[in-house]
Formats: structure tokens, sequence, C-alpha cells
């Protein structure tokens, strides 16, 4: 059984539709990675996928690891093993940092029936995690991202990545705004993450993360469904002849 | 908008409303009565000027600029009686669930009376002085004060500040009150823990008024916090009108605390007047949970230089709770600063108000005045107005405002919500990170643990109303801007 299976996916946002039949399968160990021009509906896939309430499911049907993933509250995704990396993380003033996480982790744990961490246990582990995305210790008790650098929020959204141990992460431009530098450590995290287990999806828009994370499939979206989908090859195909050519590619076999 | 603040305009229109029950009367003539033999000259000729003007003025109606949110007609035609001493029985187990953990002391008044059976008033801290207003000067009459307390200082101070001219309430409550606390902090004295003030209503069936009244000494250089907390035994309406006076001398640094959580029957008006001697630095916190119709009026005046007060306040709303909020900061001399902060949080039909008043006088120049105040409506129903009021007489001033009405935004719900927390404890942990900035400036450990817990217990209430705001509607808006009388 695939770890996820997207069976023609309609989704609109307002009334307008933006997903305009998604087809995609992921096998767990896998990376795939999702390309397109700005608009294609790459994050509204992932938003739909994280079940983001505003935006409206209008056909077809999800399933993760054979369950209906399209009746699951976001929570319930969560608890399922579904996790968004935000490509514009969310500032939550007045919330600690390792607090939410913590809490996270717990209400995970506790729909799985595993006992919850207190602060004793969750923290060497949690500080452990931040050494490997050299992270500074100053943001342990810092609000959820508020007054982080562009950086430090995309690192923390793997930071949260790796400790929640997701089945299925979706990584939404998780490149954007980031330096080489940081890049490399983003892409470090992730890829100590690869597991037989664990399926990722990897939206971007460039071929330089892919450089990174080496996809198994890549797909390009264009105008809400799945153009093209091919090797790694693909990628640098696209970065060659640009979106234009995939765009193109696509009016030809509508 | 109008500005409509000045004194003589607000005469004619503050006309007494119509059908005032003559409970208010009954209640004058039996206390003067009773009062006759033990009230000092002074004392009883503040009470006759101050039901002059009550009588003169009654009840504030909504063409009265300083009442123009709140109507007042539901309390003005209750006919709240005086309740008579002794006549309620409350028990120390009753009581028990009011304390304050690490408190210096607590005083116990049920119905406006001193109780001292339910008091806690052992081993009080060295340079604390404490004990019930009416003791203290009936001892003073007699010549001989109660332990722990002496009544000197009580004339030069009682009923200076309070303004029974401009606000009826004041007036009222100078007319008729018939006991409350008196604390001194002795100069130079450093209490590490707070003092608790536990005014309870207790009707059993009656409707009753007390009116609470409280002076607060604080000497040069002292150092104190003291907790003034409003608790309803029973669901009966009662009618709690207060006025604490807080002299603060040279250097003085004190906290103090208003907390709300009567009954939603309850009717509560509360002044707090604070005056600010040269390098005082004074915090009012007000914590307004509960309530049926509340009004708190805080007003410091900064009448020494570099003086420095601090306005932070909390205001939760649910059902058809009404919170007015009305801030009166006068910056009368050079070198003072002034922050407010409050933080409304209103759902169900509930309705909050704001008006945050600053008059800066001729002679106050360097002023330093900054104003905050937040608001998250958690329904349609729910309504908040806030009004900004700026008047400078000076030159060189440097006043801020900001005023907020927002909704628990959807992308912060969804992003907790996404890492697996449930909705309901997404929604509290949300709003309870909004309340909870008023305890960040809370400094004593014991009055901030206190306000910790009572906030975090309504917020869990709060919580459980399901309601967001679409990502697409404006999460945050700008509203209303300065009015300047010059």
């Amino acid at each position: 059984m695939a770890l996820l299976e997207i069976q023609d996916l309609h989704a609109s946002v307002g009334g307008h539709e933006i997903l305009k039949g998604v087809n995609l399968t992921v096998k767990a160990g896998e990376v795939h990675s999702i390309m397109g021009p700005n608009g294609s509906g790459k994050s509204t896939l992932a938003a739909v996928l994280a079940r983001r309430e505003t935006y409206e499911v209008t056909g077809g049907r999800v399933l993760l690891d054979g369950k209906d993933l399209l009746e699951m509250k976001p929570e319930d995704a969560a608890r399922e093993g579904v996790f968004l990396a935000f490509q514009y993380p969310v500032e939550i003033p007045g919330i600690g940092n390792a607090y939410f996480l913590r809490s996270a982790l717990n209400a995970i744990r506790k729909s799985r029936g595993e006992d919850e961490l207190d602060a004793m246990d969750f923290l060497p582990f949690y500080k452990e995690r931040m050494k490997l995305l050299e992270m500074d210790d100053k943001l342990i008790n810092r609000s959820v991202n508020e007054g982080f650098s562009g950086g430090e929020k995309k690192r923390n959204e793997i930071l949260q990545m790796s400790v929640l141990q997701p089945r299925l992460a979706i990584l939404d431009e998780t490149d954007s705004g980031l330096d080489i530098d940081a890049l490399r450590i983003v892409a470090q995290g992730v890829n100590a993450m690869r597991s037989p287990d664990r399926g990722f999806l990897v939206i971007t828009h460039y071929q330089r993360l892919l450089d990174y994370i080496p996809p198994d499939v890549v797909h390009v979206l264009v105008d809400g469904k799945i153009a093209r989908s091919g090797g790694p090859e693909l990628a640098l195909e696209l970065e060659e002849k640009g979106y234009g050519w995939a765009e193109a590619d696509a009016a030809l076999h509508a | 908008m109008t500005s409509a603040s000045n004194e003589g305009g607000s005469e004619k229109e503050m006309a007494t409303v119509t059908g005032r029950p003559n409970t208010y009367l009954e209640a004058y003539g039996e206390l003067i009565a009773e009062r006759q033999e033990r009230d000092p000259v002074w004392l009883r000729q503040l009470r006759e000027d101050a039901w002059t003007r009550f009588d003169a003025k009654g009840f504030p109606t909504t063409h009265d600029e300083d009442w123009r949110f709140t109507n007042l007609a539901s309390l003005a035609k209750s006919p709240f009686r005086r309740p008579v001493k002794g006549s309620i029985a409350v028990s120390a187990r009753e009581i028990e669930a009011f304390r304050v953990a690490g408190a210096a002391c607590q005083l116990v008044f049920v119905n406006g009376h001193f109780a001292p059976e339910l008091s806690e008033l052992s081993g009080l801290p060295k340079g604390l002085e404490i004990c019930s207003l009416v003791a203290a000067i009936d001892c003073g009459m007699v010549g001989v004060a109660p332990e722990g307390c002496a009544s000197d200082g009580i004339e030069q101070h009682l009923g200076r500040y309070a303004d029974i001219r401009r606000d009826v309430f004041a007036a009222l409550n100078s007319a008729l009150w018939e006991d409350g606390a008196y604390v001194r902090i002795r100069r130079g004295s450093d209490l590490a823990q707070p003092v608790h003030l536990l005014y309870v209503s207790a009707g059993a069936g009656e409707e009753i008024m007390t009116h609470p009244r409280t002076l607060i000494v604080a000497e040069p250089a002292s150092h104190a916090a003291v907790i003034e907390d409003y608790v309803s035994l029973g669901s009966e309406a009662a009618f709690s009108n207060a006025v604490t006076e807080l002299v603060a001398g040279q250097d003085a640094v004190v906290s103090h605390y208003l907390v709300e959580r009567e009954n939603l029957s309850a009717f509560n008006v509360s002044t707090l007047r604070l005056e600010q001697a040269r390098g005082s630095n004074l915090s009012s916190h007000s914590i307004l949970l509960g309530g049926g119709l509340v009004r708190n009026n805080v007003h410091p005046v900064l009448s020494g230089d570099g003086a420095e007060c601090l306005i932070n306040g909390l205001f939760v709303g649910a059902g058809s709770q009404h919170l007015d909020n009305y801030m009166l900061v006068e910056h009368a001399q050079p070198q003072c600063g002034s922050r407010q902060f409050y933080n409304g949080i209103l759902d169900g039909s509930a309705r909050g108000v704001f008006h945050g008043r600053i008059v800066v006088h001729k002679d106050a120049q360097k002023t330093d005045a900054k104003q905050t105040n937040r608001n998250l409506l958690l329904s349609d129903n729910a309504r908040i107005d806030t009004k900004p009021q700026l008047e400078i007489y000076a030159d060189d001033v440097k006043c801020t405002h900001g005023a907020t009405i927002g909704q628990i935004e959807e992308e912060q719900l969804f992003y907790l919500r996404s890492r697996g927390i449930d909705e309901v404890s997404a929604r509290n942990t949300l709003l309870y990170a909004f309340a909870a900035e008023c305890l960040d400036r809370m400094h004593e450990p014991a009055a901030r643990e206190f306000a910790e817990g009572l906030i975090r217990e309504r917020i869990a209430e709060l919580a459980r109303n399901r309601r967001t705001a679409s990502s697409a509607a404006a999460t945050e808006e700008e509203v209303q801007q300065w009015e300047e009388v010059r």
C-alpha cells in the first residue's frame, strides 16, 4: 500500500479553483519533488494535505496509509504523521518555542497511547536536535518564530519535523529566502531523516534545493495539474528550458 | 468624534435618571444618625458635601461624555439596600477559597463591614500598619489606636484626592462608606509579600449595596503591593461602589491590584485615585473577569517631578457582561512617565470600553506618555469601544497611542493544529498568550501567581467557544485617532 495516494484532487480557495485534478502516489522511503511556476497550486496542495480549512476540497480523494486524509482535521492529520514545513512559518507571541514543541509532541504521543514527556525528558533531546541544525540556545525560550531571522524560522520548521518524526513530511518552499549555508544545514537536517518508513514531498520553485536533497521522482505542476513526472533529470531539464517549456507541453496535452 | 470634555458643558447633561429609588437617601439618613457621635467633624462635613453633590447630580446618563458607552439605567433604578451589619453569617470555610497564597495578611469585609474573625492579621511584617478604616477613626476619636495601626494621617489624606465634584460615584461613596481598609507602609519599609483586601458581597436573597473605602498611605521610599479583591457569595445582584485613595510619598514603589471576580449579576464601580510624589513609581494592575456591569476608574495624578506610573489591565467578558475602563492620567509636573497597557477579550454579547484620557498640564514638560489598548473579539455580537483622548497644555511632550481590534488569527490556529494540538487547546493557548501579556508587567511573585491562576481558569472557559476569523478577513485594524483638545 502506498504511503500517500492522491486521486483526481480538486480544491478551491475563496470559490476559485486552484487544483484541477491532481494524481500522485508516494511510497514510503521515497522523496518526491513538486516543481512548478508561481500560482500553479504547489502551496495549495501542501495546505490541503495538511488539512487547512480555508482550502475547500471540491473533488477527488486522498489516502494516507489507506486512511481517508480528507476526513481528518489538521490535528488528526498531524497525529497520523503528516507534517507541513511552512513556507512562511507563523509567529506566535507569548508561547515559548520549546514549550510549544513539547505540547505538540505530547499531543501526538497521547493520541498514540504513549506517555507524555516532561520538560526534563524533553529538553536534552530537543537541544541535541537544535545542535544538529546549528541553532542558538537562546531560541529555546523565545516565543515561537517571533523575532527569528528568515533562516532561523526555516531551521525551526526542520527542528520541529525532526522532533515530531512524521510519516509524511511536506516541505513547502523551504529553500526560499535561504543563503547557501542555511540551505546546506536545512538539507542536512532533511537528509538525516530520510528512512524507509518515511516519505517526503519537497515543493520548490528551484532546482538548486534538489542538488542538496536528491529526489527519487520529480513532478511538474502546471495550472493545478501534474503536467509531467520523471526522474531527477527532469529537474535539470526544467532548469535548462524554463517553466515555459512545461507550460507549453501541458497546453499541448490538454 | 466630539470633544465634550469640559465641566460646564456636561453639567446640564448629567440629569438625574428619573425614578432614582430613595434607598440612597434612607441609607444616608441612617448612617448619619449612627455615625453622629463617632465621626469627627471633618468627616461629617465630607459626608455632607458628598451627599449634596450626589443628590444634586444623580447618576450620569449616556449624554455625559465620560459615560457615553455605559448605560446605567438598570443600576439607577434598582433599589439596592444598605445591608444590616452582621445579618449574614459567612463561615471561614467559605472564605478559604478566596485566600491568596503568599499574602502578608488578609483583611476580610463582608457586605462592607470588617470581619475580624475571618481576617488573617497575625505576624504582620515590620513597617506595615493595617486595620479597618472605621476602627482607626473610632479609636482616633477616643485617643487609642488599635494595635498595629495609628489613626494619625487619616484626616490629612482621606477624601483629599477622590474628586467628589467631578465623579458622582466618588461622591456617593464618600457620603455612604461604612468601612474599608486603612493601610500604612512606614518610611523605607520593604514588604516582600502583598496585602490582600477581600471584599465579599453576600446578599442572601437581598439586593445590597456597599461603598468600600480604602486608604493606602505609602510613606517615602516604602515598597509594597496591595491586592483589592471583589467576590460574591451567592448569585444575587449587588452594587459595590468602591473608592481607593493611594498616596505615594517620595520614591515610594507600590503596586495596586484590582481583581473583579464577582457574579454575573453584580454591579461594580471601582475608583482608584493615585497621588504620586516626586520619584514615586506606582503600578495599577486591573484584572476584570467577573461582574455584570463593571466600571473601572483609574486616575493617577503625577504631582511630583520624575514620577512614573504603569497602568496595566486585562478585561475578559462573555455573555452579557459590560466592562468599562476609564483611565484618566494627569501629568502635573515635569519629567514624568506613564504607560498604559490594556488587553481586552470579549465573547458572546459582551461589551468592553477603554477610554484612555491623558491630560498634560502646563508645567508638565518632558512628559512621556504611552497608551496601548488591544482587543480580541471572539464573536460577532461582542463589541468594544476604544477611545483615546489627549489634552495637552505643555509644548514639550511625547505621547503615543495605539488601539487594535482583532480576532484569533486563523493562521496561528492552523499552525498549532498542524503540529497535532487540538483546536480547543490551540485556542486556549492563543487566548492565554494574549491575556498573559499583562502578567509580564507584574513584578510581585505572589500577586502574579494569583493573577495567573485566575486568568488561566477564565481563559479555559472561553476557549471552548468556537470562532475563528477567516484568513481573508482583516485580523487587526487600526482604530480611532487621538482626540486632541488644546
